[in-house]
């Protein structure tokens, strides 16, 4: 495959980026979309030139780390998955594509596609926990049933990787879905019960704090989640919120 | 032993005639052992972290009156001479090898095993060991480097305890270490499901499935904590599969009888992970952890032979920063990247154990890896790294390759499918060599079969290193039984088929969503090619019964260590392992060392050790970002994976781990003259943070093949051909029962060997058989 690439190369955060083209030939479709990106580097570091950062580690669709947004969606044309395992398949021969990284106010460049979001971690802090002393010495794992479906909901919650597709996705670069997810998790569990009323207020804030935008209900975040974490943990968040609020 | 065996000496890397003048060269104290049994005196030689001037070493110190080793002509004489000699006065040989017993090699190691029967020696050490005060732990600060589950977990006990915690990770936020990627769960020997399972079956199943070639004590506490894991998992709300009732749900896993994983789909690492991680984040939040995200240590510093800090570069601005504190802890994981190509994330690297090891730790058992049969195999010269495909496949998949080679031909140029191949023309080599475990040997044994069919030319893709893992019989039965089930027409072969892939999907959806991703075929359809991976490292940083290397005030925890799978991990033992040494056993064993520093105060980072570990790994950086060579460092990476996976990996044998030890040792000379690094040192730079890291996996390699040339043995993950029985099976020995602990000495194929024996008083070592 023959391919034309435009991708976005700003040196650090203190300077201006602009879009540079570059032209790559020998692309096997069996290649993932960062292999082809290895391909790419390998031949600029060749040429004296400096390569392209861009974030990634697993490559597997778990870590979280990979966040590239290609032909103006997150994570590419392919549904249900992340960059890293979005493959060249995808793409004709002779396309054109664009490559940016993620954009949100909140989610600074650091270089190139790389972007810093380290918002998501200070939301965390601010109440992504159950407030238990790791001793061990807590009650037997089974003293506590917890329903089936609530459980398995809490598991569909807390597979979010953080990667960041929802706010970059937004038009609104809100960060609910992933505040959402979290906030879910710890409210269908009975052990995180105690804490919840602080913990949606806090992370709330914090969220406002750290600069993402409200949530207008348009969906496209569930839609380029990688994971599929569904609009209901927006729903349940507010309704936490709402409840929290009233108690307070 | 006396010190009138200590001397002084130069560390000369090369013929000394080759030096010039003026390069500095690290002065070592040197101690004489005679092995009482052969009569050969051996040389074990200490790094003194001092330097000198080759014109300035006085080679006759000895005669002098004062003993001095530095000449006056070096400014700082005085007071290097004087450190020279606190060291000599200070260095404890008692402390490094507690018994020297009669024998060929330098010493026996001490592991500090607790006294008492083998289930009471937890407690009772736990008991003894000192503690530090509540209002103490606050003046003491503990580094910890790495926070996957090990290093996530050990964070959040040590601050919870009261200790100041700064934690490091290469990777932009701690929930994204590699810990995240485990799929399959986590052993704990809850018994839930009431079918006899036990700390002691536990036990006895991990010291049998590493091929008794792990240490006890260490084997049975990780078994008597397990539990408690479950129990501060489900408290942090890690949300684990439940059954109808409410309730914790077990799976089974590979090399046991009893059903005790734990797990949550197929993400269990995942979770685990994010529930250490919330565990940090509280006490981030308290201000008890100060978390240094993007931060890559680059070396490890030892004050008056204790590690006192480390050397690290913010990966974002390219800043080298000293950071000290009273212990330090290596959480780093595994080395597997050492081949390139493996199931480890692509930033996973030794350089933090491997710098851990040039500054005193000891390295064990660096040839025991773990390759994992069912991995996707690799497409073309471009794969970066490997995907995993559960163990729990080999339930339901047969492996097998064309019993004729025609047929293999068609199948690689495409003019026929392998649907299209015959019953009597297929070769399901694992059920024919292993009739009695068929495709449910362990890891190890399945691995080398399919390399031995591919070797033999029957690989069934364009690489010719592919085997089948068909479901098609899986289907038809699965089918067969639901059609009965619920009443349909079980002759009827579009129904069976249909009935048969929704069972299916149900049990392994996930997986085949992954697996068509990747490879863009259907293996509802057409079977799954798969292929032997590099997935975990048994071998790591030796430790004792605390977790501590043989550097004081330095620990190892989870992979980063060797202590618990012996030469064979099993299956959903890694996260037991990571979360017991993190939650449950560095945060006490660690008070036992700190107690000796509660009026220590605050370790200054300014000292000369910390200047010259800065100065020096700010050196090689400049080296690299200098060094204008004409090869890229994924080129030398690449090149080392090919050495080691033809000549270290499944199969090994004497000439091929020679020859891979000369092949490493000239590729490491090309790498330090060729290399190219773009970019500059003060900036977000991948390739330099990544030269940095294949510079350690070029030393890494050669100890590991030198490992394997002295391991005259098979067994585990270690095979080696000379040592087979006529069947092909692994010929393990009985005066190889040891760990191997390698200190380093300069060139990593000049290592000295120190053994710590195994014994096995609570279990019988017996021959494994799957036949």
């Amino acid at each position: 495959m023959k391919l034309k690439l435009k991708i976005w190369r700003q040196k650090n955060s203190e300077t201006r980026g602009s879009i540079v083209e570059y032209e790559i030939n020998n692309i096997s479709p069996d290649m993932s979309f960062l292999e082809m990106l290895d391909v790419l580097n390998a031949e600029l570091i060749l040429k004296d030139e400096d390569p392209v950062s861009f974030d990634h580690d697993c490559r597997e669709g778990i870590c979280g780390s990979c966040s590239l947004f290609i032909n103006g969606q997150a994570h590419g044309p392919d549904r249900r998955i992340t960059t890293c395992q979005l493959h060249m398949r995808k793409f004709k021969d002779g396309d054109t594509i664009f490559i940016e990284p993620f954009r949100a106010k909140a989610f600074p460049v650091i270089k190139d596609l790389v972007v810093d979001r380290s918002a998501f971690d200070r939301i965390q802090h601010s109440g992504g926990y159950i407030s238990v002393n790791t001793s061990g010495n807590t009650q037997d794992a089974n003293s506590i049933p917890i329903n089936k479906d609530d459980a398995d909901d809490a598991f569909d919650a807390a597979t979010c990787i953080g990667c960041g597709a929802c706010v970059a996705t937004c038009k609104n670069s809100s960060a609910m879905l992933f505040v959402g997810a979290k906030v879910s998790q710890y409210s269908l569990l009975p052990q995180g019960q105690t804490e919840a009323s602080r913990r949606v207020i806090n992370m709330v804030n914090q969220m406002d704090l750290e600069g993402f935008g409200n949530c207008s209900n348009t969906g496209a975040c569930e839609v380029e989640c990688p994971k599929g974490i569904s609009l209901d943990n927006i729903a349940r968040m507010n309704r936490e919120l709402m409840k929290a609020s009233i108690k307070k | 032993m006396s010190k009138k065996k200590l001397t002084y000496s130069l560390n000369y890397r090369k013929p000394k005639s080759e030096y010039n003048d003026s390069d500095e060269l690290m002065i070592c104290i040197r101690y004489y052992h005679r092995c009482d049994k052969t009569q050969k005196t051996k040389v074990i030689k200490k790094s003194t972290g001092i330097k000198c001037k080759l014109q300035d070493w006085n080679s006759d110190w000895h005669k002098t009156s004062l003993r001095s080793p530095i000449k006056d002509s070096d400014p700082n004489y005085k007071k290097k001479n004087k450190i020279l000699k606190d060291k000599v006065k200070t260095f404890n040989l008692d402390d490094l090898f507690s018994t020297v017993k009669n024998d060929s090699f330098s010493s026996y190691l001490n592991s500090k095993l607790p006294i008492g029967p083998l289930d009471k020696k937890w407690t009772n050490h736990k008991n003894t060991i000192d503690l530090v005060s509540p209002a103490n732990k606050r003046n003491i600060d503990v580094i910890v480097v790495g926070t996957g589950l090990a290093g996530g977990s050990a964070c959040a006990t040590l601050a919870e305890l009261g200790y100041n915690v700064k934690a490091f990770c290469f990777q932009d936020s701690p929930r994204r270490a590699h810990s995240i990627a485990a799929q399959g769960g986590i052993n704990a020997a809850k018994n839930y499901q009431g079918d006899g399972d036990s700390t002691y079956r536990l036990f006895y199943d991990t010291v049998k499935g590493g091929d008794y070639r792990s240490r006890e004590e260490n084997v049975y506490r990780l078994a008597e904590v397990s539990a408690n894991i479950i129990d501060q998992c489900v408290a942090q709300g890690v949300p684990f599969a439940r059954d109808y009732g409410g309730l914790l749900d077990n799976r089974s896993f590979g090399g046991v009888l009893v059903s005790r994983t734990f797990y949550a789909k197929g993400q269990t690492g995942q979770q685990l992970l994010l529930g250490a991680y919330s565990a940090m984040n509280r006490q981030i939040a308290r201000g008890k952890i100060q978390m240094f995200n993007r931060h890559e240590m680059l070396d490890v510093v030892i004050v008056d032979g204790k590690a006192r800090g480390i050397i690290t570069r913010n990966l974002v601005n390219g800043k080298v920063e000293r950071h000290s504190a009273h212990a330090v802890v290596l959480a780093t994981g595994g080395y597997g990247n050492v081949f390139y190509l493996s199931t480890n994330a692509m930033g996973s690297n030794v350089t933090a154990a491997w710098k851990a090891h040039k500054r005193g730790a000891y390295f064990a058992n660096p040839c025991f890896t773990q390759i994992h049969p069912t991995c996707i195999p690799v497409s073309g010269d471009h794969q970066s790294k490997l995907t995993l495909m559960s163990e729990s496949l080999r339930n339901d998949g047969r492996i097998w390759v064309p019993k004729n080679v025609e047929d293999v031909d068609k199948i690689r140029n495409g003019t026929i499918k392998p649907t299209e191949i015959n019953e009597e023309n297929r070769d399901y080599f694992l059920e024919r060599r292993y009739p009695a475990f068929g495709n449910l040997v362990p890891r190890d044994v399945a691995s080398r079969a399919a390399k031995e069919r591919c070797d033999a030319g029957f690989g069934v893709n364009k690489t010719g290193e592919a085997v089948y893992l068909d479901f098609a019989s899986a289907i038809t039965r699965y089918g067969k039984e639901q059609a009965l089930v619920t009443g349909k027409d079980d002759s009827n072969d579009e129904i069976i088929q249909t009935l048969g892939k929704e069972i299916i999907k149900k049990k392994y959806g996930n997986l085949f969503q992954m697996y068509e991703k990747i490879v863009d075929q259907n293996p509802y359809e057409t079977p799954m090619m798969i292929y032997p991976a590099v997935h975990y490292t048994m071998g790591g940083v030796w430790v004792d019964y605390n977790l501590m290397t043989t550097v004081p005030g330095l620990y190892a925890i989870g992979e980063a260590n060797f202590s618990d799978h012996g030469a064979n991990r099993l299956g959903a033992s890694a996260l037991m392992q990571g979360l017991a040494d993190g939650y449950f056993v560095l945060p006490y064993t660690i008070g036992d060392y700190l107690s000796d520093d509660i009026s220590t105060g605050p370790i200054a980072n300014d000292t000369e050790e910390f200047l010259a570990a800065e100065t020096e790994a700010k050196q090689k950086l400049e080296f690299f970002v200098n060094n204008k060579g004409s090869k890229s460092v994924d080129y030398f990476h690449k090149k080392l994976g090919k050495i080691m996976w033809n000549k270290c990996g499944m199969a090994r044998n004497k000439k091929d781990l020679e020859s891979a030890i000369s092949e490493i040792s000239k590729l490491r000379k090309e790498f330090w003259r060729e290399v190219k690094v773009p970019g500059d040192k003060n900036e977000f730079n991948e390739e330099l943070a990544k030269a940095g890291r294949v510079a350690d996996f070029l030393e890494l390699g050669e100890l590991f093949a030198k490992d394997a040339l002295e391991r005259e043995e098979s067994c585990g993950g270690h095979f080696r051909e000379e040592y087979q029985t006529k069947e092909g099976e692994a010929t393990r020995k009985k005066e190889f029962q040891f760990v191997s602990a390698w200190e380093y000495v300069g060139e990593p194929k000049n290592a000295i060997l120190h053994k710590e024996k195994l014994e096995y008083q609570n279990i019988e070592v017996k021959e494994r058989s799957y036949k």
